[in-house]
């Protein structure tokens, strides 16, 4: 990849951002930073905390302890929908659409954060809420021609084809004009040659001016687009660092393959 | 000769555009209907149809409340069994506010200000009710919203009931007996000039002093009430909140990840729909001229509840259709169903049923007592028949239908190893 690399700001860092439930640690102590404009994964086992960190930084969570700065503000614990104003959007592993919400309605909430209509307006119809409406559907059907399915724009989303629903996933998510997007497993469930539109819709991504921070299983998806990764085991950061170099790295590999007898 | 053709071509093309979309068919019969209604009264029952008309603005009142239900059951998702409180809100606000009641209380004052403004009092002071019952609540999960809200149903009459003469502090509501003689709403001056009635009779005499025999101003009062909150709610459930309430019934996670203030949304849905019922409950008090607290039991919440499911949740024709149909059901079905069983019985040779003897009460009393079995017969056959309501919004529909089906391939494919 071409990205410009150490000189970019800090977009999010974490510090020590642990999470348990009950007894278990789900995350325990991760700290690593993202910079602006990179394509960032998180990998790791089955049940190694990917998705609870994930949920930690988009505010379901609180954690338990540690501190999430995104730029420069300390998020930690605040609201999901407040994080999601501040510009941290985010798409699920198993897929949370609308699903009796036609895909353009899916994406239109996605801009709910950044629409101003109050109560007399939406009652009174004013101008003002036409004049939202109408921008709002524009760039709603914008972003589904930007993922490819504008022309299941009047679809329930539910009816969606399950290649689509992932790519409206990412038009919600980027209706609300984020800064950084979280991906959980983008490429679940797709065929080799979606796995490569996702790839590419991935890169149109950042080339927009965000941040991508996603988890991945498909080695391929990780390594063909990812510039930095973090890996994690039992909640814990084991390794980071570039693709070739996590690769190699033998704690990642007796994570993954188990230590060799 | 081709223009006049081609003129009416398109109106045709006009007139089939606009009855494609279900809806509008559904409110322009409606709309027919309602204003022939008075005219389709009097003439099938030879100039009595006094009473069938106010019964008719009865019935408009459900129609009010269903609308206001629907907000919160079914645009938001959240299941709300004490919506009759509310009602009961809007309804002693008026009464309290426009009668002679408050002389008796500590404060030695009566009140009457006029019925116009106190219609949007009470919808102002209903809506704060269902913030304060909101705000605690709403951060619960659907199962445990009902629970308080069925308590708060309980408790609301019977706080009405208990601050009568006689209670710690004072007579403030009349207690048992309720609120009499309630002032009826008076007409602003330029619809009470001389032009007005006998001498000029440019306007016809609107007096809504005697709602049994003059039902037709309350009538006309309540159709259009009731097209105001059509209009209106229509806007909010294609605005940028109907939106989000949809969203945060759907998924209440992704709603939140996508930026929807879910709590405040919620709150909004909730305060709204009670505003309806408070609106609703102001109107019911000046046309009844009286309040009590028995007018505002469960049952009128599980009716409510009823005309929005049967009628087709979310859907605000459907809803309509439904508050209208349990309305007739219940006024004038059920009322009149005594004395058509036993003339039945009379013709077809049956009369001894109709005098009571040892255990047997006569089958018009019998028919009386088994009301609400009937009732309960009439909803569990409509409901088998149309188990998505009469007029369901679109989504119920699939939801219904095609749901099975398709859910069974869904799973598949999220099962499937990759």
């Amino acid at each position: 990849m071409t990205a410009p690399e150490t000189e970019q700001p800090t977009i999010l860092a974490l510090q020590g951002v642990t999470k348990r439930f009950g007894g278990l640690t789900a995350v325990g102590n991760a700290s690593f930073e993202i910079k602006k404009g990179e394509i960032f994964a998180l990998i790791g086992p089955n049940g190694a905390g990917k998705t609870t960190l994930f949920n930690t930084i988009t505010g379901l969570y609180k954690p338990t302890a540690g501190q999430i700065i995104f730029q420069g503000r300390d998020v930690t614990g605040l609201k999901p929908y407040r994080i999601a104003h501040l510009g941290i959007a985010r798409t699920f592993q198993q897929i949370r659409l609308f699903a009796y919400m036609s895909a353009l309605d899916n994406v239109r909430i996605g801009e709910h954060s950044r629409m101003h209509a109050k109560l007399w307006d939406a009652v009174f119809k004013t101008g003002r809420a036409r004049r939202e409406e109408a921008k709002v559907t524009e760039r709603a059907m914008e972003l589904l021609e930007f993922v490819g399915i504008r022309q299941q724009a009047h679809n329930y989303a539910r009816n969606l084809p399950y290649g689509h629903q992932r790519r409206l996933e990412i038009a919600r998510a980027l209706a609300s004009d984020p800064r950084l997007l979280l991906l959980d497993e983008p490429a679940a469930g797709a065929n080799p040659q979606e796995k490569r539109e996702l790839m590419e819709l991935v890169q149109k991504v950042r080339s927009q001016d965000i941040t991508v921070l996603l988890i991945e299983h498909d080695m391929k998806v990780v390594m063909g687009i990812s510039e930095r990764i973090v890996v994690l085991d039992y909640g814990e950061k084991i390794a980071e660092g570039k693709p070739q170099e996590v690769r190699t790295n033998p704690r990642v590999i007796e994570a993954y393959l188990g230590k060799s007898a | 000769m081709s223009r006049q053709v081609s003129s009416s071509d398109s109106a045709m093309r006009w007139a089939t555009g606009f009855f494609r979309d279900r809806n509008r068919t559904i409110y322009t019969i409606l709309l027919v209907g309602a204003l022939l209604f008075p005219s389709i009264a009097d003439i099938t029952t030879g100039g009595e149809g006094n009473h069938l008309v106010s019964t008719a603005a009865d019935a408009g009142v459900f129609v009010l409340l269903a609308i206001g239900l629907n907000i919160v059951v079914g645009f938001a998702g959240l299941l709300d069994l004490g919506y009759a409180a509310f009602f009961a809100i809007g309804a002693y606000t008026y009464g309290l506010l426009a009668s002679g009641l408050l002389s008796g209380s500590p404060l030695h004052q009566e009140f009457h200000f006029p019925f116009w403004i106190m219609l949007f009092v009470a919808m102002g002071v209903a809506a704060a009710f269902g913030a304060i019952l909101g705000a605690p609540t709403l951060r619960l999960r659907g199962d445990y919203l009902a629970i308080v809200t069925l308590g708060f149903g309980e408790i609301v009459p019977r706080i009405f009931r208990f601050l009568g003469a006689g209670s710690p502090i004072g007579n403030w509501t009349g207690g048992v007996n309720g609120i009499a003689a309630i002032d009826p709403p008076t007409l602003p001056f330029f619809l009470t000039g001389p032009w007005v009635g006998a001498p000029i009779q440019v306007v016809k005499p609107f007096d809504f002093s005697d709602p049994i025999a003059y039902p037709m101003d309350f009538y006309l009062l309540i159709l259009i009430l009731v097209v105001l909150s059509i209009f209106a709610v229509n806007n909010l459930q294609n605005s940028r909140l109907g939106r989000a309430w949809m969203a945060v019934r759907e998924d209440e996670v992704a709603a939140a990840a996508s930026g929807v203030n879910t709590v405040a949304i919620k709150l909004l849905a909730f305060s709204i729909g009670a505003s309806f019922s408070g609106f609703a409950g102001c109107y019911y008090g000046a046309k009844l001229s009286t309040v009590g607290s028995e007018n505002f039991e469960f049952i009128v919440s599980v009716t409510i509840l009823i005309m929005v499911v049967l009628g087709g949740m979310g859907n605000i024709p459907g809803v309509i259709v439904g508050a209208l149909t349990i309305s007739f059901v219940n006024f004038y079905v059920l009322t009149n169903l005594p004395d058509y069983a036993s003339s039945i019985a009379s013709t077809i040779g049956l009369d001894f049923l109709n005098k009571s003897s040892g255990d047997w009460i006569g089958l018009h009393d019998e028919v009386q007592r088994l009301n609400y079995l009937i009732f309960g017969l009439i909803l569990v056959v409509v409901m088998l028949l149309r188990p998505q309501g009469l007029f369901p919004s679109r989504i119920r529909e699939q939801e219904l239908e095609k749901g099975t089906a398709e859910e069974a391939v869904f799973d598949l494919r999220e099962g499937s190893p990759e």
